[in-house]
């Protein structure tokens, strides 16, 4: 592989506290040297002047859709799509089909991932057969196919025994389980968060308690059993306090939430729009304004984007027939400069940590920071480039988004994975 | 109001007064013989959701201004067959209908279509959110009896939660300055409704609701369309149902209405629902007239 180096870049790094004008040099994939006019012969030359040049980016929930259903998304589109947004990692979740829940279909995922992907692809395993929440997969073969947490996402483990079992199952074998907190008895029938909004519009509303009550329980079970529990995608206010409390306790919880969770609310949905219907649902502006303190605190460990390919048919129906989830990997930099750095909430290098050291530790893998040595997963953002996102250029194979036509002031510019520059803004 | 009429909510008074002036005038007691202003146009009843009342109402109100109606039910036609919502709607619109009046059981169905199509719609109740000409002929009714809304005391007894004719009722009745005391148990009366419209207040108990009240509306009980007990249907007419016992407690001149049909013994004794009170047949009575004047209205430009 051709050597490369990135000259002149703000070079920012989180974890090791590193926010200097430096050049990296690049060598057989891997970070060969950090440093002011680095000397490299044979080398090819980034000039990333004025340009900040930071770890590579991990989303820790995207769904790939394959194997299953590739007529939404692919390893192969959303690992580009993931690599439009300055992603080099990304997580997929296991509600596939078949259902991620054995080490075969992960072997499947990072072989057609290590073939197609452009990106590093980490699949993340089920929790249960079928993630039917009643007898758990077989997670320690899983985690030696590479799946680097378990998640039933989508169909949360009811019953409480069962994700007990699961929890001291993940310990045994060192993995986070991440749960989408969701009761689904008090969710049932539900398509929009419950509040004023729902009762405007005569939709069913799904109540912020049906988040919070499972992620009460989880914390209680993490606590007896000791295992490492990530809230995913967390949205509503008391979800955020008591990650914040398990926290203070000294227990390992952790959570992410998602740009359109802190960018959108209920009430910013244009009437019946399909694009804005996900699970969690958009919450209240209270609930908003406490997930940023938790971004802005550190209860918060992680950007996720939840990305969740639909096909346009299935998003053209009457909204109570639509799906959930929107895609989300192209936005989720450009979102989270305009609403949280721009906007003097957070600094650019706690933004930096969100998406690269912060699920880095969440899910213990070896990415997120640029260590000599380390693999050449870098993400470099401009932030001044003015763009605005049109969703139907996107990489990705599906076009749910409600960010279709929004402008942003900075984004991602080149994505490198492994010393490759897989994405460059200047390619479209 | 040439795009069609989605829903009371948008809509500003001025438009409400001159869709209710023209209504007085379509008007039974007032019409002489039929009225040809929309000869030749043709509009298309499609009703996802079984209806008599509305899709008869519609149907009158629209060849009473010579117009062609057209009416198709959901079953038996090609949605029976698996085909999506937007093409059916893209078959319908290929064929140039001048309007869609549309009932479906999904909130916003119609708003839906109507930014995937040119033709107007006019919302002929959707889901559990609006039903706008329903509240238009109540208003029609109410106003036939009392000079001006504003001020009026009007109670709406039943399953708030899931009544389109609650919610268009309150948009219309707020917004010219009507107080609406919203009555139901608590898991049919969310609190949020108070925050939706101004002048609302809820309460829990039938007696504080009728007290004073110059207007009752009672709602059609629908456990069918609950998807769990939300209140024993046993207790409800015990609690909720009106009965002549509750009438000494409203105005003297206070009227009694229901969009029908009735459920008598459910939410409404019989000899309430034919007492002198009840204004229930004035209310079908408007319903043709104010059809008319919302046809004509999207129809006429």
């Amino acid at each position: 592989m051709p050597k490369l180096v990135i000259r002149n870049g703000r070079v920012m790094d989180a974890e090791r506290r590193l926010d200097a004008v430096c050049d990296i040099a690049i060598d057989n994939g891997r970070i060969a040297a950090i440093g002011k006019n680095l000397d490299v012969a044979g080398a090819g030359e980034f000039d990333a002047t004025g340009l900040i040049v930071a770890p590579g980016f991990i989303d820790m929930h995207v769904h790939l859709r394959e194997p299953g259903f590739e007529y939404a998304e692919s390893i192969e589109s959303g690992s580009r799509a993931a690599a439009a947004g300055g992603f080099t990692s990304v997580c997929c979740m296991p509600n596939t089909s078949p259902v991620n829940d054995n080490a075969t279909v992960t072997s499947y995922i990072i072989e057609r991932a290590e073939r197609h992907a452009v990106v590093n692809v980490f699949p993340i395993g089920a929790i249960t057969k079928n993630s039917a929440g009643e007898e758990l997969a077989a997670i320690g073969s899983m985690k030696q196919a590479g799946v680097v947490a378990i998640s039933d996402d989508g169909r949360p483990v009811m019953n409480a025994r069962v994700m007990r079992r699961a929890m001291e199952t993940a310990r045994s074998f060192g993995i986070p389980v991440i749960d989408h907190c969701e009761d689904l008895h008090l969710s049932a029938g539900g398509d929009m968060h419950e509040g004023r909004e729902s009762v405007r519009l005569g939709l069913r509303g799904i109540p912020a308690a049906s988040e919070d009550v499972m992620v009460a329980r989880d914390i209680v079970l993490a606590e007896l059993t000791g295992a490492r529990f990530h809230v995913a995608h967390i949205s509503s206010r008391y979800s955020v306090e008591m990650v914040a409390f398990a926290k203070s306790r000294g227990l390992a919880v952790t959570c992410e939430t998602t740009p359109h969770h802190f960018a959108l609310a209920d009430c910013d949905m244009p009437p019946y729009d399909s694009n804005y219907k996900m699970k969690p649902p958009l919450r209240s502006a209270c609930d908003i304004g406490t997930v940023v303190q938790g971004v802005v605190s550190g209860t918060v460990d992680a950007i996720a984007t939840d990305h969740a390919p639909h096909a346009g048919s299935e998003k053209m129906q009457e909204f109570e027939k639509c799906p959930f989830g929107i895609i989300g990997l192209e936005t989720a930099v450009g979102l989270t400069l305009e609403k949280l750095v721009h906007s003097g909430k957070i600094t650019l290098s706690r933004m930096v940590e969100l998406f690269t050291a912060g699920p880095a530790r969440v899910l213990n893998l070896d990415r997120g920071r640029l260590a000599l040595g380390a693999p050449a997963d870098i993400t470099i953002l401009d932030m001044e480039r003015i763009w605005t996102y049109d969703v139907n250029r996107s990489a990705s194979k599906s076009r749910n988004s409600p960010f279709d036509g929004c402008t942003f002031r900075g984004g991602p510019v080149a994505t490198i994975v492994g010393g490759r520059v897989v994405w460059s803004a200047e390619d479209r | 109001m040439p795009g069609g009429l989605l829903g009371i909510e948008p809509l500003d008074r001025v438009e409400i007064e001159a869709i209710l002036d023209r209504a007085k005038s379509f008007q039974p007691q007032q019409m002489e013989g039929r009225r040809d202003m929309l000869r030749g146009r043709m509009i298309v009843n499609l009703f996802f959701e079984a209806s008599t009342r509305t899709r008869t109402s519609f149907e009158i109100a629209a060849k009473r201004l010579g117009a062609d109606a057209i009416s198709i039910t959901a079953s038996g036609s090609s949605v029976d067959k698996g085909e999506s919502l937007v093409d059916t709607l893209n078959t319908l619109g290929a064929m140039h209908p001048d309007a869609i009046v549309m009932r479906h059981a999904a909130s916003g169905a119609p708003h839906f279509l109507a930014r995937h199509l040119p033709t107007p719609i006019i919302n002929a109740g959707d889901g559990t959110h609006e039903h706008p000409t329903q509240a238009l002929l109540d208003a029609r009714t109410i106003l036939d009896r009392r000079p001006t809304l504003e001020g009026l005391r009007v109670a709406i007894i039943g399953d708030i939660a899931h009544s389109r004719v609650a919610r268009s009722n309150m948009y219309l009745l707020s917004k010219f300055g009507a107080h609406i005391v919203l009555c139901g148990p608590a898991s049919l009366l969310p609190a949020e409704l108070a925050a939706i419209a101004p002048g609302v207040t809820l309460t829990h108990d039938i007696r504080e609701a009728i007290l004073g009240a110059d207007v009752i509306m009672m709602l059609r009980v629908q456990f069918e369309r609950q998807h769990e007990a939300a209140f024993s249907a046993s207790e409800y007419f015990q609690f909720y149902g009106l009965r002549l016992e509750h009438m000494g407690l409203a105005r003297p001149d206070a009227i009694v209405m229901h969009p029908g049909p009735i459920n008598r013994g459910r939410e409404i004794s019989s000899e309430v629902a034919d007492s002198q009170r009840s204004v229930i047949l004035n209310q079908v009575e408007n319903g043709i007239a104010v059809r008319m004047a919302v046809l004509e209205r999207i129809l006429s430009n």
